[in-house]
């Protein structure tokens, strides 16, 4: 009785554990073993990977989902199926990524040195000079876009979440999302087309590199903020009315630190993603081989865009140019990874206990 | 003493709070509409000034090849990037045992920030020589479909290699972003699915995919968004020309308004400059017209409820 409702349940029987991971290596062994072979009698003597994965996956996935299938059942052999097509998609997206961290570190230690953090491009052709003059400019401008975009965003959030009714809130809401879609180049042309009204065509300024990024900065801002704002549960709220508490300190004393942690780690990852914007930078703080301390004068130089240039006004020394740029990109890779840490810290220490 | 209504007290705190906030709110608005208007007036002297040399048939055959290679570059990066960005989320979500996914999720999430500049760099030194055979093979066994045709680029810098590297960029933002809805599906629905007898399968078609339906439509949005307005990796990767061209693994691709402007503008000098910001303005309107859309698809399924 008890073995047929169970068979009527989940097909007749389980796979044994050890068989899945030994046909995967036994497919994938099997798929390089042909690809060899088929190397072998052509002419190209070099194997190429791609079909050897390719082919592997194939035959692997096949041969469980019908083992699977005739032991277990159709829906046991479905399950299998959408667990290797997950477990592939998560494989896939590894690899350039770990091709890219991989890449970014070994050719950027080349000119790791200190003395790409003393020195600029000023009088420099050829080997050696840095990017400290970029470094100040990076600093600088987000720093000042910080500093516009976290009270507007955080202020507007509040407005849609705890004040927002009708029309306003929506139309708010609405053009937030709109604003999370514009381009940074369309960032980098508005605060170019804003400063050419003051000073005149081919305007370049750090501070309209500052406007281009806080544009960007604002709707993330924004929106981190009020994910975290809505999930604050209404219990909270309706406690603190409930013993006087005025609205806004409300919001103040009680809905803003049960979301702080999650608002800081939300404006890290909006400078994260503005530290590295490249598009708008080019177009208004323009770039300099100098030093600039001072945002409302002239041409700033800028982290990404010292990739950029390194990479694309390529010097007679090629190999020089290229390497600074690998650096740049590797420490313009370490900021985004410790504002991130920071911004792990942050929700790890500073949530609400309990 | 007749008066029985309750007065309504309103403290200065509260006054001074809520308009802050309201302004806060309505700045979105203004700021907008100040974009849309600036780059608007800075765009008119491209129509009425001298003709320029690079537009010379007219400002719309000018920009309709950019037009197209932004739309198709977008189109291919989003078609190999949302199946993939589902299929992470839910690894991370449900598949990868607890301990392993926290650090898979944080992985993602730095993935995320990684900048444009970088992922070009990577694009057109690492994945461009890599894919470069993959694109042979695919031309001489497959170029009887219209898209691998043609005569194959030597370097790799083409329409597919962009798609790809577009996809690359937008995957962490859209995994990280589905996989935060996932993980926001109801508890007691998961489990009353497995309680029933469903397989894990069974139980994500039933609970989890429903709930997070508009979380993956608002992903998508959200990586087409970055992916149309993607400069800097398109920019260095791709070898453009001024052509409208759906082959993929050729050297003549259509360029990209947004990797055009980056690649003209530092040495535009007067209409031209005016001239690509008309084209900048173009590309705006794209992604406003992209965001409504995908804004009214979501609202039309809205089943989020928050918590207000």
């Amino acid at each position: 009785m008890t073995t047929q409702l169970n068979s009527s349940f989940r097909g007749t029987q389980d796979l044994p554990k050890w068989l899945s991971p030994s046909l995967l290596v036994g497919f994938f062994l099997a798929s390089f073993g042909l690809q060899v072979l088929l190397a072998s009698n052509s002419d190209s003597a070099d194997i190429n990977f791609i079909p050897v994965a390719i082919f592997g996956l194939l035959s692997f996935t096949l041969a469980l989902y019908v083992i699977s299938r005739v032991i277990e059942g159709v829906r046991k052999a479905k399950d299998r199926l959408v667990t290797i097509m997950v477990s592939t998609a998560f494989s896939l997206a590894l690899i350039p990524l770990l091709s890219l961290a991989y890449t970014v570190v070994t050719k950027g230690v080349a000119r790791f040195d200190a003395e790409f953090f003393t020195f600029s491009m000023r009088n420099v052709v050829g080997e050696g000079g840095g990017a400290l003059h970029a470094i100040i400019g990076t600093i600088e401008i987000t720093g000042i876009a910080t500093l516009i975009s976290v009270p507007i965003g955080i202020m507007a959030a509040i407005y849609l979440v705890e004040y927002g009714r009708g029309t306003v809130a929506r139309l708010v809401t609405f053009f937030v999302d709109v604003m999370t879609g514009v381009p940074s180049i369309v960032a980098g042309l508005f605060a170019y087309a804003l400063f050419v009204i003051f000073f005149g065509p081919g305007v370049r300024m750090g501070l309209g590199g500052a406007i281009a990024l806080s544009l960007l900065m604002i709707p993330v801002v924004i929106r981190a903020t009020e994910e975290m704002l809505k999930i604050v549960p209404n219990e909270l709220r309706e406690a603190a009315y409930a013993l006087g508490v005025p609205k806004w300190l409300t919001v103040l004393k009680v809905v803003l630190p049960t979301s702080l942690a999650g608002i800081a780690t939300g404006i890290m990852i909006a400078i994260a993603r503005v530290i590295g914007e490249t598009a708008p930078l080019l177009l208004i703080a323009g770039f300099t081989a100098s030093m600039n301390y001072n945002p409302l004068n002239e041409r700033m130089m800028t982290l990404p865009v010292f990739v950029y240039t390194s990479y694309a006004n390529q010097g007679v020394d090629m190999q020089a140019y290229v390497d600074r740029a690998w650096a740049g990109a590797l420490t313009l890779m370490l900021i985004v990874m410790v504002l991130n840490l920071v911004a792990r810290l942050i929700s790890k220490y500073f949530s609400p206990k309990g | 003493m007749t008066d029985t209504k309750p007065k309504v007290v309103r403290r200065l705190g509260d006054v001074v709070f809520a308009n802050l906030a309201f302004f806060a709110g309505v700045s979105i608005l203004a700021t907008l509409a100040t974009v849309a208007a600036f780059l608007f007036a800075q765009s008119v002297p491209a129509f009425t000034g001298p003709p320029i040399d690079a537009a010379s048939e007219g400002f719309f055959s000018y920009v309709l090849p950019f037009v197209f290679g932004t739309v198709y570059a977008s189109v291919i990066g989003l078609a190999i990037a949302t199946p993939l960005a589902i299929g992470i989320a839910l690894y991370i979500s449900h598949f990868a045992n607890r301990k392993f996914a926290q650090v898979l999720g944080y992985a993602v999430d730095l993935l995320a920030a990684i900048p444009s500049v970088v992922y070009g760099l990577w694009g057109i030194l690492v994945l461009a020589p890599f894919l470069s055979p993959t694109f042979n093979w695919l031309n001489e066994n497959l170029g009887w479909i219209p898209i691998f045709a043609g005569q194959v680029s030597a370097t790799g810098r083409t329409m597919l290699t962009v798609g790809i590297v577009l996809a690359i960029m937008v995957l962490p933002i859209m995994a990280a972003l589905i996989r935060e809805i996932f993980l926001q599906t109801p508890r007691l629905h998961e489990e009353a699915a497995l309680a029933l007898g469903a397989t894990r399968w069974e139980m994500i078609k039933m609970a989890v995919l429903p709930f997070g339906r508009p979380g993956i439509i608002s992903a998508a949005m959200l990586g087409l968004g970055r992916a149309l307005g993607e400069t800097m990796a398109v920019a260095m990767v791709l070898s453009p020309a001024a052509v409208v061209s759906f082959a993929v693994l050729t050297s003549t691709n259509s360029n990209t308004i947004a990797a055009n402007i980056a690649l003209q503008f530092p040495e535009a000098g007067g209409n031209y400059t005016n001239l690509l910001i008309a084209t900048g303005l173009v590309l705006f309107a794209i992604t406003m017209v992209v965001n409504m859309i995908a804004r009214w698809v979501i609202s039309r399924r809205a089943e989020f409820s928050g918590a207000n």
